[in-house]
């Protein structure tokens, strides 16, 4: 799990403090820069991460060995252009990639497990901006991010205006829905009901609550796609099978491809990650930050935004990024919004999509 | 020498020539965004735009413009009273399910508005109902009724009572018939488009 040697590491020089109350020390970022930047620092670009996501945006995964994440948007003479940017992608505190997390060692030597204080998107992203200060980097030319990323991408322009010039948020929202956090507990359920996940305390042991946690990335995996999607790609077709087995093993063939989902999610993530992250999720709601008013979090801002859905994203819906542009309108700032079709629900902003790489492109310049 | 709008439809060329150097523009129905392209390239204009449909917005971000997929029948809503120095819908209007309350919010959201649209009084499109006796399809409407987003057709005259009836002040007009700029007397006979200029 520890993919920290891959990584460069920075170590926070003081103490993070959290929304919570607590103070996080000696946390480390994790993060990975493609490119080069500029010597007046002008041409960084801080692309912000999914909930199961990593720094691995355009190399390949140290565990999976897959490409980069978003390998097909960032990269040399892509629409996020590393000959051009100083890309950087970093691990998100709470997670499990590097950065300091529940599976990191905590004062004595043991790992924090669920003595890792709860953390909320807004601390992911003073993670963040500590990190950009150890890099110098006062202004970003842009923060990028979809889904939770885009979630972090709206923090750091709540929070911290001044850090970003342009500020790309895809198929996110500026809060969870009762619909959103109930996705969430169930996976979060799933994780604590598995015997092996003992309160959390499962690092020194041999069993790790891996069957509780591809359950949550089961349920959590339906959320991304469409019906549309599901059912073009699998309809009701059995798994290697001429008819069903009137039991219970994988007769479908979306059973199969959701227990490889789950599965495979085990070999490179942490379960009590999981559970912190989609915690910080669900207490995000930008507005409640900002007086209950979603335009206060914007006031005053001098930053360019672009906003993008996809019409088939049930998780986050347009009407979410649809709320956040009237905020944006009601603060007077300069902001772009279109709603892609495209048929695969919300993980459609990975997939390849030209309408999307064009808008990214010309936004980002 | 660039002059503003010299390659622009004439009704957008007719606005771009007037709208003042570092102003604030909302465009609502900015289409592809020639105009407001023109308006921040030429004019040092902070521009803004909407634009219905998705295609068109993808072209407008990806050419480096501020535009939001919206309807103006509902999107106006949220933007603050007089947050532009203009609001320009441009052959919009007929389009609209209410045309008066978008007229109003021009009017809110915008110090001054400029109104574009076809003229349905026109002499061809007289004489097309006249003596076709059916519902006219001109050069300057060529899609036919039932595929028509042209849901409120409107003539000059009945604009002005419009405009008078929402205490809205005429300050400035333009009459066009094909590319040509034609003079206002009986511009409700001749002239195709019409753009207004008003304030409140």
């Amino acid at each position: 799990m520890n993919a920290a040697a891959a990584s460069k590491i920075y170590a926070i020089p003081h103490d993070l403090p959290l929304d919570s109350g607590q103070a996080l020390s000696s946390a480390q970022i994790a993060y990975e820069t493609y490119g080069e930047l500029a010597p007046d620092k002008s041409n960084a670009i801080l692309i912000c991460h999914a909930l199961t996501g990593d720094q691995f945006v355009a190399s390949d995964h140290p565990i999976t060995g897959k490409p980069g994440w978003w390998e097909r948007m960032v990269g040399p003479g892509k629409h996020i252009d590393t000959d051009r940017y100083y890309v950087i992608c970093a691990n998100v505190i709470g997670s499990c990639m590097g950065s300091t997390g529940p599976a990191s060692e905590a004062d004595g030597g043991a790992a924090y497990a669920m003595r890792f204080p709860v953390i909320t998107i807004r601390d992911m992203v003073r993670g963040l901006v500590a990190l950009l200060d150890g890099l110098e980097i006062a202004e970003l030319h842009a923060v990028v991010g979809g889904s939770m990323g885009g979630m972090q991408a709206l923090s750091l322009a709540a929070n911290w205006p001044e850090r970003a010039a342009r500020v790309l948020v895809i198929a996110s929202t500026a809060r969870h829905s009762a619909q959103n956090i109930a996705f969430h507990e169930v996976g979060r359920q799933a994780i604590m009901a598995d015997p092996a996940w003992s309160d959390g305390d499962y690092y020194s042991g041999d069993a790790s609550p891996d069957n509780g946690l591809a359950v949550a990335r089961m349920a959590a995996h339906i959320t991304y796609l469409s019906e549309e999607g599901l059912t073009e790609k699998f309809g009701r077709r059995l798994q290697d099978r001429d008819s069903k087995s009137f039991g219970f093993d994988a007769d479908f063939q979306v059973e199969s491809y959701l227990r490889y989902q789950g599965s495979g999610f085990t070999q490179r993530f942490d379960a009590n990650s999981y559970l912190y992250i989609t915690r910080a999720m669900d207490y995000f709601d930008l507005a409640e930050e900002h007086g209950g008013k979603l335009a206060n979090a914007f006031e005053g801002t001098s930053a360019r935004f672009c906003l993008v859905s996809f019409d088939t994203d049930w998780l986050y819906p347009t009407s979410e990024s649809r709320h956040i542009v009237h905020a944006l309108n009601a603060a007077g700032a300069k902001v772009s919004f279109v709603e892609l079709s495209a048929p695969n629900g919300h993980d459609s902003f990975l997939l390849p999509h030209e309408q999307l790489d064009r808008v990214v492109q010309g936004f980002i310049g | 020498m660039t002059s503003p709008g010299q390659n622009l439809r004439p009704d957008l060329a007719a606005i771009a020539a007037h709208v003042r150097p570092g102003s604030r523009v909302l465009d609502i129905g900015c289409g592809d965004g020639a105009l407001m392209a023109e308006l921040e390239s030429v004019s040092g204009v902070d521009a803004r735009g909407m634009e219905l449909n998705g295609e068109l917005v993808e072209r407008c971000v990806s050419r480096g413009l501020s535009v939001v997929q919206g309807d103006a029948n509902s999107d106006l809503a949220n933007y603050p009273d007089k947050a532009f120095d203009y609001a320009i819908l441009s052959q919009t209007l007929q389009t609209a399910t209410r045309p008066d309350l978008i007229l109003d919010e021009l009017l809110r959201v915008g110090s001054k508005a400029f109104v574009s649209f076809p003229n349905f009084a026109h002499w061809r499109t007289r004489a097309a109902l006249m003596f076709g006796g059916r519902m006219p399809v001109t050069r300057a409407l060529p899609v036919s009724w039932y595929e028509t987003t042209n849901i409120h057709h409107v003539t000059v005259d009945d604009f002005r009572e419009l405009a008078k009836a929402k205490g809205a002040k005429i300050e400035r007009e333009w009459f066009f018939s094909g590319e040509k700029q034609i003079g206002a007397p009986a511009s409700n006979w001749r002239a195709e488009f019409a753009v207004f200029q008003l304030s409140r």
